[in-house]
């Protein structure tokens, strides 16, 4: 039987309400600081959360992050695109590989275009409102009402005739598939929350069975517009609170005291690479994705708005990816959950987690990032990752904010505020699940 | 230890043909139409006025255990549901179901949900601040919160379908969906068929299920100049590897099957239909508006697909046919397409490719998008089962250009044992399957 293909994680990026990068992200969270503010892009005040968790209107320029040659390409991405793109090329950048995107790099490309794969997890991106909307409205009945025959004899020329390719979910990993010329498998998962964390397991089975050496890899999505908030609300998601709240507090994973998440935005790309061809490269090697796993949970509903309150489902993904990578529960230093701050939520992943951990949930530290990502759907598994990834090298775990005092829990699962603090991490577990019921694991392994 | 076999243990569809394996199937050997006026909304003024839409027989409910547990379901899940269970009772779980449902997986290419065109636009335009040329958010909150109704705003996110069929059949291992525009469900089909080899479930309901004839869809793909907007009888406008073709045809439905390790079902009485021996997955990486002109990622998909099947593209069998007996086609009818997979073909079989059989069944059942896939390799299944191929309907200009053989207009007999099955995304995500008649041993 052929050796087993190990696949190690050779660079990341970010892209979150704090900014583009990992070092963003990473800063927020050892100094505690929240990504909620208020939306510079619509007035959120008409819902029960006017906070969201979205990039300052400067923080991200596209045009920076692609090549020359592919910055008219950049009038037809959406909002979830640009994301994308900017976490792809910092992950790029960070695993020190040169691609395609390096246009002075001039025959120096490290990997065979068809040994590079993508599998970039998206949720259903929502159009930009105004540019519908004027086209809308040059086609409406007197009342005020779309008219239907107006728009199909001619109001429809009113946008632009490439506007549908904004916004394919699968245009995010096109995208990126061009920019770094990866040739190999590529997919567009579109499970939630889930969507990241599933790409990244893909990911790996991709490289494990030799159909690519590299991949990127992750999830991006933009909540931060009218239908992401608006279904956030209908899927009762959303934090309750008032403009004269101070946004720092606002969520507040696994806090008796929690009202929900807030829409976000953000993602971030990994990239992923067979370890022998890693090192052949000479790349810095620190991170092992060593197990992933998947499940779906039972959903009364049918559509997963009630959710499984024993976190069997949840229990089931992180036990395959823990059996996967030979690990014990009593082995794992730290968890990346997903932490969204709504009760049910918490409280079911919080039973999946003691199912899996037992009585040591309480004692194994959480790393709560919902704080400063809020949801941002199928980019949330992505961050999650990174963050674990940012964990185990820098041998840090980052602040939990906005919990109480020790002891105030949901389901055993400790929700009280802790500063940053360097913890010897060897092995993180990563899990998030999707409003659907879909949950992933993943389990990441220090390499020394 | 060699991974293991993995089979096919039962099939079913939703399309505008109709909702039988075998109603549908000998619809496309008579090379019928679904194609006819839209009847979704009001499209009479639209660019593009006609599609083949699943007709108002079929009622999902008929195929439910419990209907009033899926009361809510939009129609990608309403069709998932009733081919899903077409294929789930031919798989015999109906009278005996799996016995771990952890081992039991999902994995589809279903689309995103039909948005509620009417008072979306509605909200929009009343939140409208002419003014400032921007929606205004609160207004726009009011009227939404009014107008758009909270589960049919979550029975739109492409998951849900995955979140109907775990209910309804009970399903708890590992759950996908992929959404690579028309590469979906064949990806579906792939990344599932892998899954199995690799263990990490026995059995896999895969397929797709799409609609996107919905105001918003036709909008988007007009624009693009991407459908056909043929004056005549709709049922002539999808005329794929013509000369006149302008474009393809919108369908809808809902292809899905069981794939299942082979032992396990051996193990359990089941009959395999056939056996999937190869899956290839590429990325163009050239253009998000047109495909690689050499049909550099199609012919790679076909190649890495035909390697893990180890099928060598020059050899001939004892018969002296290629070792490849009919191709499905994307042939979804566009200038573009049409020629760079016949190329894509070319490249990848050489002087073998004018031996190869290859139909478009969209010619006939229009273009499912995110379903189209898992219907056309349910449909190469049948044509090693029955030993016929579905022809190109209207196939009467033939574009001096393409010179394959495209079964033109009438199903032909033929022995078949083993079909590739073609699938090319918007976007550049491209992905082959290869299925073979089931053999013992």
């Amino acid at each position: 039987m052929p050796q087993k293909r190990r696949v190690v994680i050779t660079g990341i990026g970010t892209t979150s309400a704090v900014g583009v990068g990992t070092e963003s992200i990473w800063n927020a969270l050892i100094s505690g600081q929240s990504g909620a503010k208020l939306c510079h892009t619509f007035d959120m005040s008409g819902f029960s959360c006017p906070f969201v968790a979205q990039l300052a209107a400067d923080q991200l320029d596209i045009k920076q992050f692609v090549p020359k040659s592919y910055r008219k390409a950049t009038k037809v991405m959406a909002r979830d695109i640009e994301l994308a793109v900017a976490a792809a090329h910092e992950a790029v950048n960070d695993s020190g590989l040169v691609t395609k995107s390096h246009e002075a790099a001039d025959g120096k490309i490290t990997l065979p275009a068809n040994r590079m794969g993508c599998q970039i997890g998206a949720g259903s991106i929502a159009a930009e409102e105004n540019e519908l909307t004027v086209a809308f409205a040059s086609s409406q009945t007197a009342d005020g009402e779309i008219d239907l025959s107006a728009w199909g004899s001619g109001g429809m020329n009113n946008i632009t005739p490439l506007w549908m390719l904004k916004y394919l979910p699968n245009m995010l990993a096109s995208h990126v598939s061009i920019i770094h010329d990866c040739q190999g498998p590529s997919n567009t998962i579109t499970c939630g929350e889930a969507s990241a964390l599933l790409s990244i397991g893909e990911s790996m089975r991709v490289i494990g069975r030799a159909a690519a050496d590299c991949c990127l890899s992750g999830g991006v999505e933009s909540k931060v517009n009218l239908m992401g908030v608006l279904r956030q609300f209908y899927s009762k998601r959303l934090a309750t609170a008032s403009l004269g709240d101070d946004p720092s507090t606002i969520i507040r994973p696994f806090h008796p005291s929690a009202t929900g998440g807030m829409a976000g935005e953000g993602g971030a790309i990994l990239v992923l690479e067979e370890l022998e061809s890693a090192r052949a490269r000479g790349a810095k090697i620190q991170v092992e994705l060593a197990g992933f796993g998947a499940s779906q949970s039972f959903c009364q509903d049918t559509v997963g708005i009630g959710v499984e309150a024993d976190g069997a489902g949840i229990a089931q993904a992180i036990e395959c990816a823990l059996q996967e990578a030979g690990v014990k529960p009593a082995d794992v230093d730290a968890i990346v959950p997903f932490g969204c701050g709504v009760p049910d939520i918490d409280a079911s992943e919080a039973a999946g987690l003691r199912k899996v951990f037992g009585e040591r949930v309480s004692k194994i530290p959480l790393v709560t990032i919902s704080t400063v990502t809020g949801n941002c759907g199928a980019g949330f598994g992505a961050i999650a990752a990174s963050v674990a990834v940012q964990c185990l090298r820098a041998q840090q775990l980052p602040a939990r904010i906005q919990g109480g005092k020790s002891g105030e829990s949901v389901g055993g699962v400790d929700g009280a505020s802790i500063g940053a603090r360097d913890a010897v991490l060897n092995t993180i577990v990563v899990t998030t699940t999707s409003l659907g019921g879909q949950n992933a694991a993943i389990v990441l392994r220090r390499i020394s | 230890m060699s991974e293991p076999r993995v089979v096919v243990t039962g099939m079913g569809w939703v399309t505008s043909l109709g909702h039988t394996v075998d109603g549908v199937w000998k619809r496309l050997m008579n090379s019928e139409s679904g194609m006819a006026p839209i009847t979704h909304f009001k499209a009479a003024t639209f660019p593009t006025s006609f599609a083949a839409e699943v007709k108002p027989d079929f009622d999902y409910r008929t195929f439910l255990n419990d209907p009033k547990v899926h009361a809510t379901t939009a129609l990608n899940a309403q069709f998932a549901l009733g081919a899903a269970r077409q294929a789930w009772n031919q798989a015999g779980f109906h009278t005996h179901p799996p016995k771990d449902p952890r081992r039991v997986g999902l994995y589809l290419g279903a689309g995103e949900g039909v948005l509620d065109f009417d008072n979306y636009a509605g909200a929009l335009i009343s939140a409208w601040d002419a003014t400032t040329q921007k929606v205004d958010g609160v207004r726009w909150a009011k009227a939404a919160l009014a107008r758009l109704e909270p589960l049919k705003e979550i029975e739109q996110e492409p998951n849900m379908s995955l979140a109907h069929l775990a209910r309804e059949f009970g399903i708890r291992g590992p759950a996908s969906n992929c959404l690579t525009a028309c590469a979906a469900s064949t990806q579906a089909i792939g990344e599932a068929f892998s899954m199995i080899r690799r263990g990490d479930a026995d059995i896999m309901m895969s397929g797709g299920t799409h609609t996107m004839i919905h105001p918003l869809g036709v909008t988007g793909f007009n624009r693009l100049t991407a459908l056909s907007t043929f004056k005549g009888d709709p049922t002539m406008a999808s005329r794929p590897f013509c000369m006149s073709r302008d474009g393809f045809v919108m369908g809808e439905g809902s292809g899905m099957v069981i794939l299942e390790k082979l032992e396990h079902a051996i193990a359990r009485g089941a009959t395999p239909l056939a056996e999937v021996i190869g899956y290839g997955s590429s990325a163009d990486a050239f253009r998000i508006t047109d495909i690689q002109p050499e049909g550099r990622g199609a012919a790679a998909a076909i190649n890495a697909a035909l390697q893990q099947a180890q099928i060598d593209p020059a050899a001939v069998g004892a018969d002296g046919r290629p070792l490849i007996h009919y191709i499905s086609a994307h042939g979804t009818g566009t200038k573009e397409n049409d020629s760079i997979e016949t190329r894509a073909v070319k490249v990848v079989f050489g002087e073998r490719a004018k031996h190869i059989p290859m139909s478009s069944i969209k010619s006939m059942m229009g273009h499912l998008i995110a379903a189209a896939g898992a219907v056309e390799f349910m449909t190469c299944i049948l044509a090693i089962q029955h030993g016929m191929l579905p022809p190109t309907r209207n196939h009467n200009d033939p574009d001096p250009a393409l010179d394959l053989d495209y079964v033109p207009n009438v199903a032909r007999k033929c022995a078949v044992d083993t079909c590739i099955s073609n699938s090319f995304g918007f976007g550049g995500q491209n992905d082959t399957l290869v299925v073979t008649r089931y053999k013992a041993g």
